[in-house]
């Protein structure tokens, strides 16, 4: 790492030492302001883990840091048993989506991207261009067109009209062919052919095992993709049963301001279903954060 | 060849499938109407009309009000998460600050939250008798209504902002983290503060990064969905053609009218390519200028 340190100055003369005491002070400023920020960003998440240990009369006194009331599994056990424990099911929807679209979405893509990568085909470049095309095309201004498809076929208001859609990530293609042109390389490849095995024997035994970092970082954002996708999913369903938990909790926040006893649940179902993405980004850091500078690169 | 194929086929079945067949298909279906009202055509059928469906959009004052509120949004979001975002990594570069890691941590963890969610909790905090925030203000004997017309922009913008300025920050501090050590020394041997050094050696350095997350910012307006679908159901401020794709989901869904929707669909796409195509050209000028 290159961390930066600028060192204060060597012998204390007079100007050092002021420049010294204005060190002190721009010093208290910067952290004031980055604390400041962290603040502003922290809590917001905080008010809703406190927010979910509340009664719907506690919720709606604001009183927040009242402690006398404790709710939380009163909640949890509502959240649950409400509409038949329809919550539960959205749950398991947005991990099929999400964990099981993003596995089998960058398998796809990192074949694609190691294959434009080791392999010379006609149109490659022009194919190419089309992928980087459809990593600027923002997936919202697909929706209405993929619906349109998706009545003419008949699969409207179907599991695959949200799984499919999802498994395209051409930035998923762009970034396995910028790490397989950086991390496999092609003497390996040229030994196990020595060796007699075949092309794709290779790719599975030993590309893809050193494509393991690029894959967990092309999965890793999928799956926030996926798992944040709401324009989609609400144009494709009308069918309850088959709602992530994004078109769920929105449906519920619409029910609220009729019936406001919806409103401790859609708090306590929005935290549950933030719990995920926190942990995987938590326990994986370092695998979004080359993502993230891959992507700003480019 | 074999395994290239293999390998292939199933990203290039999907991206016909769900890229090119579904935008050939508005495409199409831009050019066609139906015609309910049997006006001597008979009820429900197909014919073509041409552009019409493209001039009915861009005659509809409520869909072209969709960009105009995207504009406003652009005015006020981009220089304040770009700004905001570009000096947290400053301040994170200038090696002022303890913590680091963890304060990079805790700004980006927002963008963790899923768009519906962070919308949620903001709209519950502009809640009178929801929020807590308000009750404290109004105790200061502040009212502030954070749905009124004034204010429900700003108010979405802050949503926005929240959830990308830790994301931008990590874009940004990335950069920095390139930008070479000796010109920075060279600055400050040169008597040049920090300050100084931030404003005139390290922005123009990483202003590629900077122009990029500007038109990021500007693509993802566009698209503005989520937050303000949640809006409509809470404040009257926010009608249910705010935004561009509001405009095509309520002519889509609530006027079962595909003709015009997918017609705003494809300008929505041609200006979201249009814009596009003005970053990567700009990128690529760039790495060309910088061989």
């Amino acid at each position: 790492m290159t961390t930066h340190q600028l060192m204060p100055t060597k012998g204390l003369t007079a100007t050092n030492r002021s420049t010294f005491a204005s060190r002190l002070t721009s010093r208290a400023a910067a952290n004031t302001i980055v604390l400041i920020a962290a603040l502003y960003t922290l809590l917001p998440g905080l008010w809703l883990l406190l927010a979910a240990t509340k009664n719907s009369d506690a919720l709606f006194s604001s009183d927040i840091l009242s402690f006398g009331d404790f709710s939380l599994w009163r909640n949890l056990t509502d959240l649950f048993a409400m509409e038949e424990g329809i919550y539960g099911r959205w749950y398991v929807n947005s991990l099929l989506y999400a964990v099981v679209g993003a596995l089998v979405g960058s398998l796809i893509s990192v074949s694609a991207g190691y294959a434009f990568d080791k392999y010379e085909f006609r149109h490659k470049e022009k194919l190419f261009g089309l992928v980087l095309t459809g990593v600027m095309v923002p997936q919202t201004v697909l929706a209405l067109p993929l619906y349109l498809v998706a009545s003419g076929v008949g699969m409207v208001n179907t599991f695959w009209a949200v799984f499919i859609p999802v498994l395209f990530n051409p930035f998923g293609v762009y970034l396995a062919r910028l790490l397989s042109s950086g991390y496999v390389p092609n003497e390996v490849l040229e030994a196990s052919r020595v060796d007699g095995a075949g092309e794709l024997q290779t790719y599975i035994r030993v590309s893809l095992r050193m494509l393991g970092p690029g894959f967990v970082t092309v999965f890793l954002f999928q799956l926030t993709a996926i798992w944040n996708n709401f324009f989609l999913p609400m144009v494709m369903l009308s069918d309850q049963d088959l709602y992530p938990l994004s078109l769920g909790l929105y449906t519920w926040n619409s029910s609220a301001t009729v019936s406001p006893e919806y409103y401790p649940l859609v708090v306590i179902g929005s935290l549950l279903a933030v719990v995920p993405l926190i942990v995987a980004f938590i326990t994986l850091q370092r695998y979004w954060k080359s993502g993230l500078t891959a992507g700003s690169v480019k | 060849m074999l395994a290239c194929v293999t390998l292939m086929a199933p990203f290039t079945a999907l991206l016909i499938a769900v890229f090119l067949v579904p935008v050939g298909y508005a495409i199409g279906l831009s050019l066609f109407g139906e015609d309910h009202k049997g006006l001597g055509f008979g009820g429900g059928t197909t014919v073509f009309t041409g552009l019409r469906s493209y001039l009915a959009v861009l005659q509809d004052p409520s869909f072209v009000s969709g960009f105009g509120a995207i504009a406003l949004y652009c005015v006020i979001f981009v220089p304040v998460v770009v700004i905001g975002a570009l000096a947290l990594a400053l301040l994170l570069d200038s090696g002022l600050v303890r913590l680091r890691r963890t304060a990079q941590m805790l700004l980006y963890l927002p963008h963790a939250v899923p768009g519906i969610i962070a919308a949620v909790i903001w709209l519950y905090l502009y809640t009178p008798g929801l929020s807590p925030v308000i009750k404290l203000l109004a105790q200061g004997d502040i009212t502030v209504d954070f749905l009124g017309m004034n204010t429900v922009l700003p108010s979405i913008v802050n949503i926005a902002l929240w959830s990308g300025l830790g994301y931008n920050m990590v874009i940004f501090y990335a950069a920095l983290q390139a930008v070479p050590r000796e010109v920075i020394e060279a600055a400050r041997i040169d008597g040049a503060g920090g300050f100084r050094t931030a404003l005139m050696v390290k922005v123009p350095i990483i202003k590629g990064s900077v122009l990029m997350v500007c038109m990021f910012a500007l693509i993802g307006a566009l698209q503005l969905f989520t937050e303000p679908m949640l809006m409509n159901q809470a404040t009257p401020m926010v009608n249910s053609r705010f935004t561009p794709n509001m405009y095509i989901y309520d002519a889509a869904f609530r006027r079962n009218n595909y003709g015009l929707a997918s017609a705003a669909s494809v300008i929505l796409l041609i200006v979201t390519c249009a814009l596009s195509y003005a970053v990567t050209r700009w990128t690529g000028r760039k790495e060309r200028s910088a061989r």
